[in-house]
């Protein structure tokens, strides 16, 4: 099992819109990307799991092959620069995605 | 005619500063136009509903010092989208006086086009009667007229129409109120005669300045070109480099989706997208697609206040109180509500935060704390400016002193790195308006100055 904060060239978080957050990995090579998205460890599922929360706030969970990444946007609990909101630009919000173990049969 | 377009980007945003020399290296390619985009909601709704800007007028100044002589004096349109960062009318007048500012320091004249993008309370209230109006995501509530009445600001992103409107007319400049981003430079293909799918698609990239180049940043100037089939995108600073997975992985930016994107009266279907390295450092982009949207659609944006708070920041070394820090905090806010009895629940909030421990993910946090010393920030959001500033002190007094189970440092919990220590922030505001609203392209009025 490795990390995949590890395997990704860009893990990012960011709010697309103040009522959504917006999850981007991106893979600096193919074999690297069809692995993960192969994997079978990344799903909405896992990621709902890294976050706490349940499936339905994931809206969107898309694998993009020219890009070389995968997108998940799910929704704030609290908008953006409301009152309790704890990351108006939501940058800071994707260090539980990087602790995501992704399956390597190859190590196995 | 199968003539290029060139488009310049100065910047990501309205200033945030570009080195001259990129910009000049884009000038030298001659452009068809110079487009910058000054607006976002990433800071949150303060400045739509307080009327202010993220960005300094200095800023602002220095850079539309480069941008409007360099535009005025090769005879290419200078347009600026969002103007002033949320783009009401008080961010475009505050924009308007920075231009003339300059004009007149600089001797130049210019004839200056505004499209406005304000919408009153009571346009928005019949869209709403006749059934106009729709959620963005299923997480916003649906338009309440209650919502409406308490939100005095509200903006509507515009499309390319009233843009190329306002190109046809000729003007040097042209003032955006609020803009769909990527709407500004798309104006300028689509004045030309290019493919819509593919003006936007690389306004979509322009709007954020060099960030699709590598190293990416909004500090940058780069360079798009719309040929008959293909846009091509390419970095102005020898420093920077565009490559084919750089300019794709841009698509993913702070958009909901990877490749299918939304904005006024169409989706933008970027799915069959080829990005190729036509020469070192010039990506060509094909297969872009405009869909017109069946219903047309803009998004509304509006910030209503909510709210004054009062902060406090401390931070707590003691071993002993970091131990059990969040049950003392429940303790010391029970304390301060008992005391405050006398106040409705409803009028306040206390919230602590903190920082070092799950400052930042609250209870998403995963990891378990295993610091030695964690900084806090704790507020009260109240009813009014005077309600959050008495709350916040008591509970800072209280917890300055509580007198938790199992202390030894009796003389006080916190250390405050100010005197004094509760900081009145003044008021809080929240996005009220976040809604698309059936219209028409023609709905933004546009002046020429």
């Amino acid at each position: 099992m490795t990390k995949l904060g590890d395997m990704a060239k860009v893990l990012r978080s960011k709010n697309s819109g103040p009522f959504e957050l917006t999850l981007d990995v991106l893979f600096d090579s193919r074999e690297m990307y069809e692995h993960v998205k192969n994997s079978g460890s990344v799903t909405r599922e896992a990621v709902s799991k890294a976050y706490g929360m349940t499936e339905e706030r994931i809206h969107h969970f898309v694998f993009f092959d020219q890009a070389l990444g995968f997108k998940v946007t799910m929704s704030r609990d609290i908008s953006s620069g409301s009152a309790g909101d704890r990351d108006v630009y939501g940058a800071q919000q994707h260090a539980p995605l990087m602790q995501l173990e992704i399956h390597c049969p190859r190590e196995v | 005619m199968s003539t290029d377009i060139r488009i310049l980007s100065p910047c990501g945003m309205l200033g945030y500063g570009f080195p001259e020399k990129s910009f000049m290296n884009g000038m030298s390619q001659e452009p068809h136009g110079i487009v910058v985009d000054a607006g976002s909601t990433d800071g949150g709704p303060h400045k739509l509903g307080a009327g202010v800007s993220i960005v300094s007028k200095r800023a602002v100044k220095k850079d539309l010092g480069i941008m409007i002589p360099a535009g005025l004096s090769s005879g290419i349109p200078i347009i600026i989208g969002s103007a002033g960062g949320s783009g009401a009318r008080t961010h475009v007048n505050w924009t308007l006086e920075i231009i003339d500012e300059l004009l007149e320091e600089m001797n130049l004249q210019a004839s200056i086009t505004v499209i406005w993008a304000d919408f009153s309370q009571q346009d928005i209230r019949q869209a709403r009667e006749e059934g106009r109006i729709v959620s963005l995501s299923p997480n916003i509530p649906p338009l309440t007229e209650e919502a409406i009445a308490a939100t005095n600001s509200i903006v509507a992103q515009m499309g390319h129409e009233p843009i190329v409107e306002a190109l046809r007319g000729g003007a040097d400049i042209i003032v955006c109120g609020r803009a769909y981003d990527p709407s500004p430079f798309a104006a300028i293909g689509i004045y030309h005669g290019k493919d819509p799918g593919l003006s936007y698609h690389l306004g979509k990239i322009l709007e954020c300045g060099a960030l699709c180049a590598e190293p990416g940043t909004t500090k940058d100037s780069i360079l798009g070109t719309i040929g008959d089939g293909y846009f091509t995108v390419q970095s102005l600073n020898p420093d920077r480099t565009c490559s084919e997975t750089s300019v794709a992985a841009h698509t993913f930016y702070e958009k909901e989706h990877p490749y299918i994107l939304h904005g006024p009266g169409f989706t933008l279907d970027l799915e069959l997208c080829r990005f190729e390295e036509s020469s070192p450092g010039v990506v060509r982009v094909s297969g872009s697609r405009y869909l017109p949207a069946e219903t047309y659609r803009i998004k509304l944006e509006g910030a209503r206040q909510t709210a004054y708070r009062t902060f406090v920041v401390a931070g707590i070394r003691d071993p002993i109180l970091l131990g059990k820090l969040e049950a003392v905090q429940e303790l010391v806010r029970s304390q301060a509500k008992d005391y405050y009895r006398d106040i409705p629940e409803s009028d306040y909030e206390i919230r602590f935060y903190n920082y070092g421990m799950n400052g930042v993910l609250g209870s998403q946090e995963p990891e378990a704390f295993r610091g030695h010393e964690v900084g806090v920030m704790f507020e009260v959001v109240a009813r009014t400016q005077e309600l959050a500033s008495s709350i916040c002190a008591t509970v800072r007094s209280t917890f300055l002193h509580y007198g938790y189970e199992g202390r030894k440092s009796t003389a006080g919990n916190l250390a405050f790195p100010f005197a004094p220590s509760d900081i009145e922030f003044g008021p809080v505001y929240a996005f009220s308006v976040y809604h698309l609203m059936e219209s028409r392209p023609d709905v933004f009025t546009i002046e020429q100055r």
